[in-house]
């Protein structure tokens, strides 16, 4: 604890030559605090898992924090100061979660870094082992699909930066990249899990800009998931209550979900919950 | 702990915190009230707008509205592709159920769109009268498979782009934002289909699932305003080719483009007679 409250008191510090105005409606910001509880925990998540990080200590985990706390729509005053109060109930034994996704619109974009991790992964074998009678079409369009995880990958990585969760540990040995139905269905799988994991997210994202990004990408990645489709069973492009429901809208999925699927490729453990619910 | 110091700084960060809760009680409050009333199809629309105020962002008026423009668009489509398929001999056997899927989709979505509007106590658009021939620019749309296909493309990117344009307006709208994700992603589906069948026909496998810079492989002058800007290469100041080390192509393929609201409606024009 006592590595968090030096580098609080550096958070403090900016805000000390402000003065506010007092009110007298403590009930009202009572339930004002009520209803920003889960930022709260999201930060006191976040301040564990820099506290767990081993190597990067101050130097990199404060500007990250305040890289994040900028981007929260409530701001350093609040968070720090309700973090003070609050996260001494943190248990300092508590078990490591895994990788934390980090805070607010930071937890989803690293969310969605993960799966174009997954994916750019996975393409990446594909076309370095083209399965058995590909054809010169479907190897070009698979190559396409793997450069554009890869620009969806390294995408989130730049624009991350420090707040970047590390690259993860794939494992798709169960897998076998000589036959073209597992291959393509395997794709399927993942394509149609993309989509419907940023139509999930997108509820999530708090900044406009954020928002439009993910948009930018996830029509990309229902366009791969179209193809793939049609390459499994054509006609099924959008056609299946696997995907589209009586409305004709895509399904949408929950991160929990979406790791519950995607986890049997993901070796990296990942603590999913900062992600906004 | 200094409770006192915590009520200041929240004041400070957040100086509309009284404004934000009254709004959203009201809004709890008047959403008991109505959804006794409403038909299914509405709840979303009204848990949508419940949030609206709490977040400070689009006001009901704005939301409506874009569900409106929406609704315009799924208005062209479900007529276009009602009226396609209707047409014996247009549409080769082996496409007939892939139109059919499409067409489908988009009178649900007419459906879905009005019935969320309805239910909200808004008022839908009224259907235009469409002129799919764009006043004789494709005057064979329904008697030449290859003009429908082309007009059938276009008609869906523009919808990804538009759906797209429209998802700062429905920020942090619960569960209107989702089914226009939603909906957003069907159309990406039906593009990627129609790009696909039109690139067998054409025999050029340039023309792919996907968007390559912003060509629209539609010999037509109109159809550049559909695929304007779709060359971006540039995200969030990260330039995609050199970072991730790929083809301009393909980074320009790996993120699709939003059009504005107008950019769209000039599209749309073309095809509405009143």
């Amino acid at each position: 604890m006592e590595r968090i409250n030096v580098s609080l008191k550096k958070f403090k510090r900016p805000n000390q030559n402000l003065r506010y105005s007092v009110s007298a409606n403590h009930q009202a910001l009572r339930k004002a605090i009520q209803s920003h509880s889960s930022h709260l925990n999201n930060f006191c998540m976040q301040l564990s898992k820099t506290r767990s990080h081993q190597g990067d200590k101050e130097s990199i985990a404060h500007p990250q924090r305040r890289q994040f706390l900028q981007k929260l729509s409530l701001g350093a005053g609040l968070l720090t100061t309700i973090g003070i109060a609050s996260c001494s109930k943190d248990k300092d034994s508590s078990p490591s979660m895994g990788v934390s996704l980090g805070s607010g619109d930071f937890a989803v974009l690293n969310y969605a870094y993960a799966l174009e991790q997954l994916e750019a992964a996975f393409y990446t074998q594909v076309v370095a082992t083209p399965y058995s009678g590909i054809s010169t079409g479907e190897l070009k369009l698979l190559t396409d699909i793997r450069d554009h995880e890869i620009g969806h990958r390294e995408f989130f990585k730049a624009a991350l930066a420090t707040a970047a969760i590390p690259t993860l540990t794939i494992d798709f040995s169960k897998i076998d990249f000589t036959k073209r139905d597992v291959v393509l269905k395997t794709a399927q799988t993942f394509e149609d899990l993309g989509v419907a994991a940023y139509n999930g997210a997108g509820n999530f994202i708090a900044d406009e800009k954020y928002l439009a990004l993910a948009g930018k990408i996830v029509s990309v990645e229902a366009r791969h998931a179209a193809y793939l489709r049609d390459l499994v069973t054509p006609g099924s492009f959008s056609s299946g209550s696997d995907i589209v429901d009586a409305n004709g809208i895509n399904l949408s999925m929950t991160p929990a979900a979406v790791f519950a699927a995607a986890g049997a490729y993901i070796k990296t453990q990942i603590d999913t919950n900062t992600l906004p619910k | 702990m200094d409770f006192l110091n915590i009520l200041q700084q929240i004041e400070k960060v957040d100086p509309e915190v009284y404004d934000k809760l009254d709004t959203r009680r009201d809004a709890m409050k008047r959403f008991t009230n109505i959804s006794g009333k409403i038909a299914l199809a509405a709840i979303p629309l009204a848990l949508g707008s419940m949030f609206n105020k709490a977040y400070a962002i689009s006001s009901s008026a704005d939301v409506y509205s874009t569900l409106n423009f929406a609704l315009t668009l799924e208005y062209l489509e479900a007529e276009f592709y009602t009226k396609g398929v209707a047409v014996a001999g247009l549409i080769p056997g082996e496409d007939a159920a892939a139109f059919n899927t499409i067409k489908g989709h988009e009178v649900a979505h007419v459906e879905f769109l009005k019935s969320a509007l309805l239910g909200a106590g808004a008022t839908p658009v009224a259907k235009p009268t469409f002129d799919f021939t764009a006043g004789g620019t494709f005057a064979d749309v329904f008697t030449k498979y290859d003009t429908f296909l082309a007009l059938s493309q276009a008609f869906e990117d523009t919808g990804v782009r538009a759906y797209k344009g429209q998802a700062g307006v429905l920020l942090k709208q619960g569960a209107v934002l989702t089914a226009a994700l939603g909906i957003h992603a069907v159309e990406a589906r039906h593009a990627a289909h129609v790009r696909m069948v039109r690139s067998k026909r054409l025999n050029d496998p340039a023309l792919k699932p996907w968007i390559t810079q912003n060509t629209s492989f539609i010999p037509v002058a109109a159809a550049a305003a559909v695929y304007a800007g779709e060359d971006n290469g540039v995200q969030a100041t990260v330039n995609i080719a050199t970072t991730a080390k790929i083809s301009s192509d393909a980074a320009t393929e790996a993120f699709d483009e939003p059009l504005s609201r107008m950019e769209v409606e000039a599209i749309a024009k073309l095809f509405i007679k009143a």
